[in-house]
């Protein structure tokens, strides 16, 4: 026997790369697994591509000002709106979401961290690489000119030879595959890691509207991953999946992508619906209204939300039959999503509403995602959206949802925990500034495109002639969006301002009814010195008000701060492996020799990783004496 | 390390048997996506050869033979694991590994024969959708090789049987599920493509 | 004319609905209007549309007056004790989800009838066009009459015409707001629509599918004249015999077009050699009211822009620059302006 664990230690040790020790500095964060920490990541990170994405959209605004400008040219503005598209819903709304997700879910149900620790760096890094990796381009003159849905046939080497397309294939591949490990992950949070007494019907409803979305990306990314793939053998080995020229449907890549696009939409408004009911409640000072009904409505939407693909193609060709279908199936999703915002009305009602910024926030998300989703009923009558596809009127609707909708309740959400992630409070002032620019310049940028749509101006045109009569109300948009601009600008000086000098948060600052607010702002490593054992929905708010007494159990002390509490090692392995990958997605655009190395680095990061093990430490709560 | 491996979840289900569920049925998805491209294709390609030129069921049958087969050696494998019985482990994951070799050999002399006929992956929509549904499958398996043997690996330190026979069911899961997906390929591919 | 400034009228006053918060409407003089019908296909997507926006407007001012009131009214106020913890209400939550699905039906079913009764058009007497849509321009042929025309396609008033689109390179979406919602021309696909025109008139529309660089740069016109008009049109077409020119500049540009490695590989113009089948046929080119697809007016100066230099005019144009002399870009000028 110990001849095999001699072998077994010699293999090991091949694959061995000495445990990251660190607790501060870079390599902390670059070996990091801690969820918090995972969370700040993707939050910077994400906020960062938000910029990016805005400042395309800048200047896609500034030459829309005025007929026949020439600002930029035709093809850059073919690529600003691409990397516009693909950057606002994959590199910023997505991730902030996944922020949210990573550093509150582990506290909201309890929990020590999430299921899967390293699996969790590895999707964040995945993230950052794919991110760094799509906009590639930008550096070698290689950006992507096919819309963020690439429809086939444009997608084919005959109509946009080079490597742009294949930058954008490949970087979304990588970010789905991210995006597909953190839904696992959250799943198996959400379900395994629940506090002792935290039954399903008492979780937050955050944690079901998470739970719902990774549903939706397990189910939803395969299909447009095996898209990408099709058309990458397509471009890279002459495969014919989406060629003309050998009898190839073009319209597959269609239902490849909406099959996956159309959950998409879920994916990023349900985390922000999560976000305005947890808010609600809290600066109500009541419970969420009607919280079953919430949970099976989000349940409902995150399954309806598959059948209604098709709405996307209603001008395709499909026949009445079909459209109808699809038709009916998209006006029935409105009556969960209906069911919502009574909830939320009836949450305020009888409250004592305090107007504090996350409040207005929230607000403003459901005046405008009402908007939005009211347009939506109207997209969904198939004769009609024969006049509203692909115009102005649809960019105008998923504005009002992803800004309007998820983008504010993001921003409500940024307000409202950031006292739990630094312990100081955003600036009121600031705050509120920020909301009413924001508010304002959104409406200013977004309303006056339904009037565009309506006046028969087509999306993704770069220029427009003056017999049309877009001007006046194209020039109203681009006023608008430097206001939203100035806005987003207000945001960032708050967030630097309370980060530096904000006031000191008091524990519970919103007088808040949930977990994470019971430990420390910043929480501590472990996030909870015990596990608080549940028996309330709003747990936090029944000891505080209702004289709910904590209990105890067993299990809660099984990893308690008593007998030190577990915390899994620091880890080279997720970074190395996104790394990996990455490199091999770049050498198919170069060379073979890069796609070994990045194919080895890959499989060895995978041993080394299998061979490594959970790992960690110990720690015992600050104040025990060990 | 002693809290490493107890594990309490709120299901009861390890995190990470209820991680490889996830997983395959997230799978499900995409290898559903890359049947049902393959079916959109069928009988649209232009010029040959075809799939009624190509096949050789009865080889193709004998290459499904194994990898079923595989699956039997799979789960004496994981009861094996579950009974500690460390010889039987290491045989039954090297045998199913082996099928797993034998299999992905077919595969190969089909490919080759088919590329010697003029089925490459650009000539057709055939060549194309079968290439990459086939070798899509075939990585799967190729995984399915590498990790068993690896598991083979493991086992040579006789630590922790409980976490082992845990690491043992996971790989069975999902090579189980390569091979109940190879069963559709095989039947709407093979067997009722070239009829119909 | 005067008929188009009464339909503009029409979509200044939707417009003006539509700006329920006081923005100014006076800005529809909008000739791509989906609100200023002008035939029976978009009257009745366009009373769908209306009859859904209508129905939002309303169930948005009543729900939002609703919240407006609700965070108005339950405000915090000094002293406030802390509120009734309600968990729910069975009855409203049973309410509103049955009253949502009273408005639905009202939505639905117009919509599936509206869907299949614009999927069977008239079909006696019906006028066939095939579009043919390609980067960035559209053909138009007459099987019926056996004509090709490009970008500005002409109809009787009065006559359905019966569209089949097909593309020659990648998707685009034929869309003429004022006469019926936009259909996908999509490669290997036949699609088909239909249209009438009641009335005479220039009717705007553009490509709607992004299909690469100059997709903004896709336009096209549909020209209705009455019968006789159009009859006479197509007698025309069809009697264009042996082009001879008096004018000396024009028989010169014709030369040119005619010769080797020019215009003719590319392009048709009937009664001369030229039979090129890539670009626009250009037959009837000197009475084109557009340039490019819709992009210019077609005066000299615009079309002699256009062939000194393609790509400066339209990005991505896939005309090459022919590196012409200004002498010859006059005479082709007068040539193709002579094409009537």
């Amino acid at each position: 026997m110990a001849t095999h664990d001699e072998v077994y230690q010699g293999i090991r040790s091949g694959f061995a790369l000495p445990r990251p020790q660190s607790t501060t500095g870079f390599w902390s964060w670059v070996t990091t697994v801690d969820h918090k920490r995972i969370g700040i990541m993707y939050f910077v990170t994400s906020i960062f591509f938000f910029l990016v994405g805005g400042i395309e959209a800048l200047f896609i605004r500034a030459q829309l000002f005025a007929p026949n400008l020439n600002l930029i040219s035709a093809d850059r503005f073919n690529q600003l709106f691409t990397m516009h598209g693909t950057t606002m819903v994959f590199l910023a709304v997505m991730p902030l979401s996944a922020a949210f997700f990573n550093y509150l879910l582990p506290l909201m149900l309890g929990a020590r961290d999430v299921a899967f620790p390293r699996l969790n760096a590895f999707s964040y890094w995945m993230y950052l690489f794919g991110g760094i990796f799509i906009n590639l381009g930008w550096f070698v003159e290689a950006v992507p000119a096919v819309g963020w849905f690439g429809y086939a046939n444009l997608t084919s080497t005959t109509y946009t030879p080079g490597l742009a397309t294949d930058y954008w294939a490949l970087g979304l591949q990588i970010l789905g595959i991210g995006t597909l490990v953190s839904g696992f992950n959250f799943i198996v949070t959400i379900l395994n890691m629940r506090a002792p007494g935290m039954t399903l019907m008492k979780m937050p409803v955050f944690a079901w509207t998470t739970l719902v979305t990774s549903f939706l990306i397990i189910f939803s990314f395969p299909s447009v991953t095996v898209g990408l793939l099709l058309l990458t053998f397509d471009r890279l080995f002459g495969a014919n999946f989406f060629e003309v020229a050998a009898n190839a449907d073009v319209v597959l890549w269609q239902h490849l992508f909406w099959i996956f696009g159309h959950p998409e939409v879920y994916i990023l408004i349900l985390p922000a619906m999560g976000i305005v009911s947890e808010i609600l409640p809290t600066f109500a000072r009541k419970p969420l209204f009607g919280y079953s009904v919430m949970v099976f409505s989000t349940m409902l939407i995150g399954f309806m939300g598959f059948m209604v693909w098709s709405h996307h193609m209603f001008t395709v060709g499909l026949g009445p039959v079909v459209n109808s279908i699809f038709s009916l199936a998209t006006m029935a999703i409105a009556i969960p999503t209906g069911v919502k915002i009574f909830n939320w009305i009836s949450t305020l009602w009888g409250g004592s509403i305090r107007f504090r910024t996350p409040l207005l926030f929230a607000l403003g998300f459901i005046f405008m995602f009402m908007i939005g989703g009211l347009s939506g009923v109207m997209h969904s009558s198939a004769p009609s959206n024969a006049q509203q596809q692909d115009t102005y009127f649809v960019v105008a609707h998923f504005h009002y949802v992803l800004i309007g909708g998820a983008i504010f309740a993001l921003f409500a959400g940024i307000y409202y925990w950031f006292p739990k992630v630094t312990g100081r409070l955003m600036n009121e002032t600031l705050g509120k500034l920020n909301f009413i620019l924001m508010f304002i310049g959104f409406n200013v940028t977004f309303f006056p495109m339904h009037f565009l749509g309506l006046m028969g101006m087509p999306r993704r045109i770069y220029t427009y002639g003056p017999e049309l009569g877009l001007t006046f109300w194209n020039q109203v948009s681009t006023v608008g969006a430097f206001i939203l601009a100035v806005g987003v600008a207000v945001f960032l000086v708050n967030l630097a301002v309370s980060l530096r000098r904000g006031e000191i948060a008091a524990a519970d600052p919103w007088d808040a009814r949930t977990l994470e607010w019971m430990t420390s702002n910043p929480p501590p490593v472990y996030n909870f010195a015990e596990i608080p054992v549940v028996s309330a929905r709003d747990e936090f708010w029944a000891r505080k008000y209702e004289g709910v007494a904590a209990r105890e159990s067993a299990a809660a002390h099984e990893n308690s701060g008593e007998r030190g509490i577990h915390l899994p090692g620091n880890s080279y392995f997720p970074i190395l492996m996104a790394a990996g990958i990455t490199i091999f997605s770049l050498g198919l655009l170069y060379h073979a020799a890069v796609t070994f190395t990045g194919l080895a680095i890959t499989v060895l990061s995978l041993f080394g990783w299998a061979f490594e093990g959970v790992g960690g430490t110990i720690v015992y709560p600050e104040g025990e004496a060990r | 390390m002693s809290h490493v491996g107890v594990e309490r979840t709120a299901t009861g289900v390890p995190n990470r048997k209820l991680g490889i569920w996830l997983f395959l049925a997230s799978e499900c998805m995409f290898f559903g996506a890359l049947i049902a491209t393959y079916l959109v294709y069928q009988g649209q390609s232009l010029v040959g050869p075809y799939p009624e030129d190509l096949f050789n069921i009865p080889l193709t049958t004998v290459s499904t033979f194994v990898l079923l087969m595989s699956s039997l050696a799979m789960v004496l494998a994981v009861s094996a694991s579950q009974r500690q019985d460390m010889r039987g482990t290491r045989i039954w994951l090297g045998v199913t590994a082996g099928m797993g070799l034998i299999f992905l050999g077919f595969q190969a002399y089909e490919y080759a024969h088919f590329i010697q006929a003029g089925l490459t992956l650009s000539v057709n929509l055939f060549g194309s959708t079968f290439y990459v549904l086939t070798g899509i499958h075939g990585t799967h398996v190729l995984i399915g090789v590498v990790w068993l043997l690896s598991l083979l690996v493991h086992t040579l330190r006789p630590l922790d049987w409980s976490r082992r026979a845990l690491d043992i069911e996971i790989a069975g899961l999902y090579w189980h599920f390569v091979d109940v997906v190879w069963i559709v390929i095989f039947t709407v591919i093979y067997l009722l493509g070239v009829g119909g | 004319m005067v008929g188009n400034m009464k339909r503009y009228r029409h979509a200044a006053v939707a417009s003006a609905l539509l700006s329920l918060f006081g923005a100014g409407a006076a800005h529809a003089q909008a000739p791509q209007s989906v609100f200023a019908p002008a035939g029976p296909v978009a009257r009745t997507q366009g009373e769908l549309l209306s009859l859904t926006l209508y129905i939002a407007i309303g169930i948005f001012v009543v729900v939002g007056s609703i919240l407006l009131y609700t965070v108005i009214r339950f405000r915090e106020r000094p002293g406030d004790p802390i509120p009734k913890q309600i968990q729910g209400n069975t009855t409203l939550e049973v309410i509103w989800t049955v009253i949502p699905i009273v408005i639905l039906t009202v939505i639905a079913v117009p919509t599936v009838r509206d869907s299949f009764n614009l999927a069977s058009p008239p079909t006696d007497d019906v006028l066939e066009v095939r579009v043919i849509g390609h980067q960035w321009w559209w053909e138009f042929e007459y099987p019926q009459l056996g004509l090709v025309t490009a970008n500005e396609l002409k109809i009787p008033v009065g006559k359905v015409v019966h569209l089949t689109l097909e593309s020659n390179d990648v998707i685009h979406s034929f869309w003429v707001p004022r006469l019926a919602g936009k259909m996908d021309v999509v490669p290997n696909r036949v699609n088909s629509m239909w249209l009438v025109a009641e009335e005479s008139g220039i009717f705007y529309g553009q490509c709607a599918e992004y299909c690469g660089t100059s997709h903004a740069n896709m336009r096209l016109r549909v020209i209705a004249q009455p019968a006789e008009e159009f009859e006479a049109w197509v007698a025309a077409r069809r009697s264009v015999e042996a082009l001879a020119f008096a004018d000396d500049l024009a028989a010169r540009g014709k030369e040119i077009f005619e010769s080797t490695g020019s215009c003719w590989a590319c392009h048709t113009v009937d009664g001369t050699a030229a039979d090129g089948r890539v670009g626009p046929d250009l037959t009837d080119f000197g009475s084109r009211t557009t340039l490019a697809a819709g992009m210019l007016p077609n005066t000299p100066e615009n079309l002699a822009a256009w062939l000194r230099d393609p790509q400066a005019v339209k990005p991505g144009a896939l005309m090459p620059r022919l590196n012409l002399s200004d002498a010859d870009i006059e005479a082709l000028t007068a040539f193709l302006h002579s094409l009537l």
